[in-house]
């Protein structure tokens, strides 16, 4: 890790060696209401290379691309394309100038044809009338150069999505691209189609283009990019050629450490992990989905924590989701309580004491427009049904108790959530769960985005949970998070599990196997301020009492 | 590449394998109304002596000529994933201004141009809200609605007759077909108005940009087409056949009046809609819509030949052909999904 | 967390009436019974005769009924996101139903007719409300289309009812409906029953929270274990119950059923009422009261127009202009214009503020706000607290 800590930076290494970079971005900075998303980012891009992209969830690499393309305007700093200095207005005008983006939803229209995805707005005419038998020839023209043959003239709805993405591609190029942008679109192709992408990047690399390559796979930007640039948090943290870097020092370059602050609550587990009885509150065997999750095995003890490690895209949201319903597995069966169950929606996962809080905490989670109480009531009173409210003076006493239990502010319970922080959007999320007394709690990235005193209060509260015999499965990007509370630490990769470890897992193992491969020789250990220094320690962590007194923000 | 997690490709599948062609269906709805058509007109020509005559076809078009372009217009916008509640009223309006204007002693062709230029403005304006402003097409079409009828009224409340010599002879003037089918000037500018729909949608960027925004309005944003002045215009179209159709309304009834066309948006979106366009828009055709219109019309015509039946049966049957269209289309965007 | 505790307390009562979404709706319907009354001083002048109430305020509340009613229907259908066109069919075939069966009767005059012809047209909108409920929360279709089946279909099967005829009964007891009066007129009294019980109901158990749920995100809803389409398919049901008594309001009125008229444009009226009540038309917050004051805005709109010697139709201009202005202020993108044009002021972020959007990779940016620093390793504890514009303090 200490190679990651000076912003290194790599000359590219190939064709296009000695040449000036295409892309030249220095000294963004990003800010938006609130936030800044980007600061001081210097991007390079050669022609004639594929270069990675890397960061986890919030790194910046969107924004960055966005700003490249002319979605946003940086609030400082410049990009300069082929030495001239650039401020696209949006994406068509980026696409005039030969810097073409493809995404990962494929951005076609799935109702016309091939052909017309790939030429729409610069179809052949003749006489002011579009040129069909023109538009397909050109088409199939441009198709054949990418060693691809698809029917032109077919609709493309009717193909699956890798070959959508294929034609997305080969629309890029067909403006004589010299940056293309490639986010993530790997993320739900199967291997062989990754392989046919990868054929033909190579073959337009060949002809020097330059191509920006965003990917959650390690394997994937192991096997195809040059270089990479590493952003978190905003920040660029560094430059590499490939072939300089190992997996583990990318993946820790990438999550980066957490120290201190969060200390405190090191070790809960290990003091908790005596009181496991063993019986497994949920089983789960050979569950999975097609396209999201492989076929998994898990048990879940009563206070047991049990944590899903994985870089984003890993398939840990996946699994939980399965878990409770939200989505259908394909594949498996679940028992809880060893009766077997059948999860077909979130009510049936509720029913049998299960409750999950998303990660997409405005789209899935909270009802901004009602108040803390009605939030807070709320699967409580879905689970009694509409004729049996939840009398006024229970929803009161409910209220002020887990108001008071998890700090909730403002404790104005008919403040509207949506006008909340997130910190104290998710413990409103935390707090609707907790009123209906779940057996097991799945939470996902309960502590993203929100600010660090409410971080260390629901890390606490979790930990106490389980110390009370609640079941906890645990997701979070943030692996020393992850470490830290589980008694067992699943991790996950490439939408498989791929291990499961015991409480006594350190970061460094957890890393190590993510980044695990062939070739991928974990050989920089982390640093002296391991997460696990005693010091920190703090003594409040072993009260049993949920009541968190401690008031850590002003 | 030195591998990949073995197990990737049974997690993710081949996508290939869920994702069905819709192809076949995608001209299916159109060759299912044509039969429909087929049938219906078929079943008439059994059962009713004179039925199945060049000119009780002809009729049809005669009949529904105004509708044959309100429903070219109405499948520009709901191509688009909109929809246009207010052309009824703007062909009342249509009606009521043409009939004002010639009878204060306006020559027909500046009436004309009046005519269209408010209807295409209408529908601009509401465009215009729509698009900037994000409002639900359905509301703002509404409001339009409610604004073009009021006007109607704002202008005078009685019937006013038309007398206007161009019109006249427009209404009264025939062309004989071969085989002495006649028709009317009106089908002959409706039939025209369907080829140049046909040509537009199909051959140029403009058309293609129709559909393109129907398919998905945020990858034709990133596909750098013009998403918001071809939205406009798709609805400046529909205000510009919602004032044609008005005049040929005019014609068709030679009076203007406030009352005239209620309810016709919901024939219009009918026949879209039985014609194969889907509602959620980027997939459909202006001759499906035609077609729609002839179903409409032959149900008109075989309810009138039965003679027993009463005309509410039209009503019935076209909201349960309307029901059928869109369960058919419900569950084939299920299995596509 | 930068909140204090405290700051948020109860508001008063000042605040409440201008924080309340009712403030614009109520001051409009009082400009315009004012402006009525400069123009017409009779306009308010109520007497009291034969134990009924007369003049206009009484008439704008007997002929608002039927559209309140609807409107009634219509807010909680509009909570759920959804919409319902099929209303003012729903209304004529109520009508049908109720005259034909009366008529129909061997003693047209006596109250059992009435009774059965009631029930008969009431649990005949109870079906068509389990349709239009099939339609939308099961088969997902958009709410606007699939009423638009029974809007189409709705009017043809009331005069397929009636046989295309106007249907005349005489009955005392159906008339009371629609035109009678117990002091105030019956129609009013019975509007604002139905406003009373579904306020207690959906109020005083779950049901207003949950309706409003579905409405506000539905998918967080589903994961938060509610029964969305059951209470989707609930709030069609009763949409058309009250559509269902509007029509025999209507019918009782006039003493007749008349399939092709009756009703006719209701269901615009109703959705206006609901909008100009503060519901918005995305769904989720509801207000019950808001719409009562949106149907008398309209019932005073068309009585004004009326009353200063215009031709009725011509209201529909006003309604049109009322519909803009509405969904124009109602717009998100109007709104966040009006915002910003108005926080011109040094409105700095709060860190309470800050971490609002953290939850997708892009303009939420820093979803960890520690370790910022490049060198992980180096990076004290006490460096938390540089995330940008978040300042967190270590106690």
């Amino acid at each position: 890790m200490t190679d990651t800590s000076s912003t290194t930076v790599a000359e590219p290494d190939g064709p296009g060696g000695a040449a000036d970079p295409v892309v030249a971005m220095r000294a963004i900075t990003m800010e938006f209401p609130g936030v800044r998303a980007l600061q001081d980012v210097d991007f390079r891009l050669f022609p004639g290379e594929v270069h990675a992209l890397m960061g986890e969830n919030g790194a910046g690499k969107s924004t960055l691309i966005k700003v490249l393309t002319g979605v946003y305007t940086s609030t400082s700093g410049t990009t300069e394309l082929r030495g001239e200095r650039i401020a696209f207005s949006g994406p068509g005008e980026a696409q005039a100038s030969g810097v073409s983006t493809v995404y990962q939803e494929v951005n076609l229209c799935p109702n016309l044809s091939v052909a017309e995805n790939i030429l729409l707005g610069r179809e052949p005419r003749r006489f002011g009338s579009i040129d069909m038998g023109a538009t397909r020839a050109r088409a199939a023209e441009l198709l054949g150069r990418m060693g691809l043959t698809i029917d032109p003239g077919s609709i493309l709805a009717e193909h699956p999505i890798a070959i959508q993405q294929l034609v997305a591609i080969a629309r890029a190029v067909a403006v004589d691209a010299q940056v293309l942008i490639l986010d993530e679109p790997t993320s739900s192709l199967d291997q062989d189609e990754v392989a046919e992408l990868f054929r033909i990047m190579r073959h337009l690399r060949d002809e020097g283009v330059a191509i920006l390559f965003v990917s959650h796979f390690l394997e994937q930007v192991y096997e195809i990019a040059d270089r990479m640039t590493v952003l978190r948090n905003g920040r660029l943290v560094g430059e590499y050629l490939t072939t300089d870097l190992t997996r583990l020092q990318l993946v820790s370059a990438m999550i980066g450490r957490e120290l201190g602050a969060l200390a405190e609550v090191e070790r809960l587990a290990d003091a908790a992990a005596d009181d496991v009885d063993g019986t497994p509150v949920l089983e789960a065997t050979g569950l999975g989905r097609r396209g999201s999750i492989a076929p998994f095995d898990l048990r879940i003890a009563a206070g047991e924590v049990v944590g899903l490690a994985g870089l984003l895209g890993s398939g840990r949201t996946e699994l939980a989701r399965l878990l409770f319903g939200a989505d259908r597995a394909d594949s498996g069966e679940v028992r809880v309580d060893g009766r077997a169950l059948s999860l077909r929606t979130p009510r049936s996962a509720i029913a049998a004491g299960i409750a999950f809080c998303s990660e997409d905490r405005k789209g899935e989670g909270i009802l901004a427009d009602l108040s803390i109480r009605d939030n807070l009531v709320l699967a409580m009173q879905a689970a009694r049904g509409w004729a049996r409210p939840i009398p006024r003076r229970t929803k009161d006493e409910l209220v002020e108790t887990w108001v008071t239990a998890l700090d909730i502010r403002p404790s104005n319970p008919d403040a509207l959530v949506g006008t909340l922080s997130g910190g104290n959007q998710q413990k409103v999320l935390l707090a609707r769960w907790l009123v209906t007394q779940p057996r097991l709690l799945i939470l996902d990235e309960p502590t993203r985005g929100i600010d660090i005193g409410a971080k260390a209060q629901i890390q606490k509260l979790v930990a106490q949970l389980a110390a009370e015999g609640m079941a906890v499965v645990y997701i979070s990007a943030e692996l020393e998070e992850v470490a830290r509370l589980s008694h067992r630490v699943v991790v996950l990769k490439d939408r498989t599990k791929v291990a499961e470890l015991d409480g006594s897992a350190s970061v460094d193992d957890i890393m190590r196997l993510i980044a695990s491969a062939e070739g991928a020789d974990p050989t920089d250990p982390s640093g002296p301020d391991g997460p696990s220094d005693p010091t920190r320690r703090s003594p409040s962590s072993t009260h049993d009492d949920v009541v968190l007194t401690e008031q850590v923000a002003s | 590449m030195t591998t990949t997690a073995p197990t990737r490709s049974d997690a993710t599948g081949r996508r290939s394998a869920t994702r069905r062609p819709i192809v076949p269906g995608r001209v299916l709805p159109v060759v299912a109304t044509f039969a429909l058509f087929v049938l219906l007109f078929g079943v008439g020509s059994v059962r009713y002596e004179g039925f199945a005559s060049g000119q009780v076809f002809a009729n049809l078009f005669i009949d529904n000529a105004f509708l044959i372009v309100l429903a070219v217009g109405m499948t520009f916008v709901i191509l688009t994933g909109g929809i246009d509640l207010s052309v009824g009223a703007v062909v009342a309006l249509s009606t009521m201004v043409a009939a004002t204007a010639l009878k204060a002693g306006l020559p027909a062709p500046l009436v004309i141009l009046l005519v269209l230029a408010i209807g295409t403005g209408l529908g601009v304006l509401m465009g215009l809200v729509i698009h900037h402003f994000e409002i639900q097409p359905f509301i703002v079409t509404l409001a339009g609605m409610f604004l073009a009828r009021g006007l109607c009224f704002v202008i005078g409340v009685e019937s006013i007759s038309i007398k206007d010599p161009f019109f006249r002879a427009l209404a009264t003037g025939t062309i004989e077909l071969p085989g002495g089918v006649v028709i009317t000037w009106s089908v002959v500018i409706a039939l025209a108005i369907v080829a140049a729909a046909v040509w537009v949608l199909h051959r140029t960027r403009f058309g293609r940009t129709v559909y393109a925004i129907g398919g998905s309005e945020s990858s034709a944003t990133l596909m750098g087409l013009a998403v918001g002045r071809v939205k406009v215009a798709a609805y400046g179209i529909s205000g510009l056949c919602a004032s044609i159709a008005g005049l040929l309304f005019s014609v068709y009834m030679l009076s203007g009046y406030g009352l005239h066309a209620v309810g016709m948006e919901l024939d219009a979106i009918a026949s879209v809609v039985i014609g194969g366009t889907l509602l959620s828009g980027g997939v459909g055709y202006v001759l499906g819509s035609l077609l729609g219109v002839l179903v409409l019309g032959v149900i008109q015509t075989l309810i009138s030949f039965q003679g027993t039946l009463s005309s509410w049966w039209t009503k019935i049957a076209i909201g349960t052909l309307l029901l059928l269209f869109i369960v058919m289309q419900r569950l084939f965007m299920r299995r596509t999904s | 967390m930068s909140t204090v505790p405290g700051t948020t307390t109860a508001p008063g009562v000042l605040e409440r009436v201008r924080g309340s979404r009712l403030l614009w709706p109520v001051v409009a319907l009082v400009a315009l019974v004012v402006a009525n009354a400069a123009r017409n001083p009779g306009f308010v002048s109520i007497r009291l005769q034969d134990g009924h109430l007369y003049g206009s305020l009484v008439d704008i509340l007997k002929n608002g009924a039927p559209t309140l009613l609807i409107a009634l229907g219509m807010t909680l259908v509009i909570a759920t996101r959804g919409i319902d066109l099929s209303v003012g069919a729903v209304a004529a075939i109520a009508g049908a139903v109720a005259c034909t069966t009366i008529a129909g009767t061997t003693d047209p005059t006596s109250a059992g007719a009435v009774t059965r012809g009631i029930v008969l047209a009431l649990v005949l909108c109870l079906v068509l409300g389990l349709w239009n409920g099939f339609l939308v929360a099961l088969l997902g279709i958009q709410p606007i289309i699939a009423t638009l089946v029974l809007m189409t279909a709705g009017r043809g099967i009331a005069m397929l009812i009636t046989d295309g005829q106007i249907i005349t009964v005489r009955n005392d007891a159906f008339r009371e409906i629609g035109a009678g009066f117990l002091i105030l007129p019956v129609s009013i009294l019975i509007a604002l029953a139905a406003l009373g019980a579904v306020a207690l109901v959906t109020r005083r158990s779950a049901l207003g929270l949950l309706i409003e749920s579905v409405g506000i995100n539905p998918e967080a809803s589903r994961l938060a274990g509610l029964r969305s389409r059951t209470i989707i398919w609930t709030v069609y049901v009763f949409a058309a119950l009250c559509a269902g008594l509007a029509g025999l309001m209507i019918s009782s009125n006039v003493s007749a059923a008349d399939a092709n008229n009756a009703g006719l444009w209701i269901e615009m009226d109703a959705i206006l009422a609901v909008v100009i009540g503060g519901t918005s038309l995305a769904g989720g917050k509801y207000s019950l009261s808001g719409t009562l004051v949106g149907a008398l805005i309209i019932q005073t709109l068309t009585t004004t127009v009326y009353s200063m010697g215009i031709a009725p139709e011509v209201t529909l201009v006003f309604k049109s202009l009322v519909v803009i202005a509405v969904c124009l202020l109602q717009a998100p993108k109007v709104r966040e214009r009006f915002r910003r044009h108005r926080r011109t002021g040094p409105a700095e972020p709060t860190a309470g503020v800050a971490s609002w959007s953290a939850d997708t990779d892009g303009p939420s940016a820093p979803g960890h706000p520690v370790g910022q620093d490049a060198s992980p390793a180096t990076a004290p504890a006490t460096n938390a607290s540089t995330a940008p514009k978040q300042k967190v303090a270590q106690s």
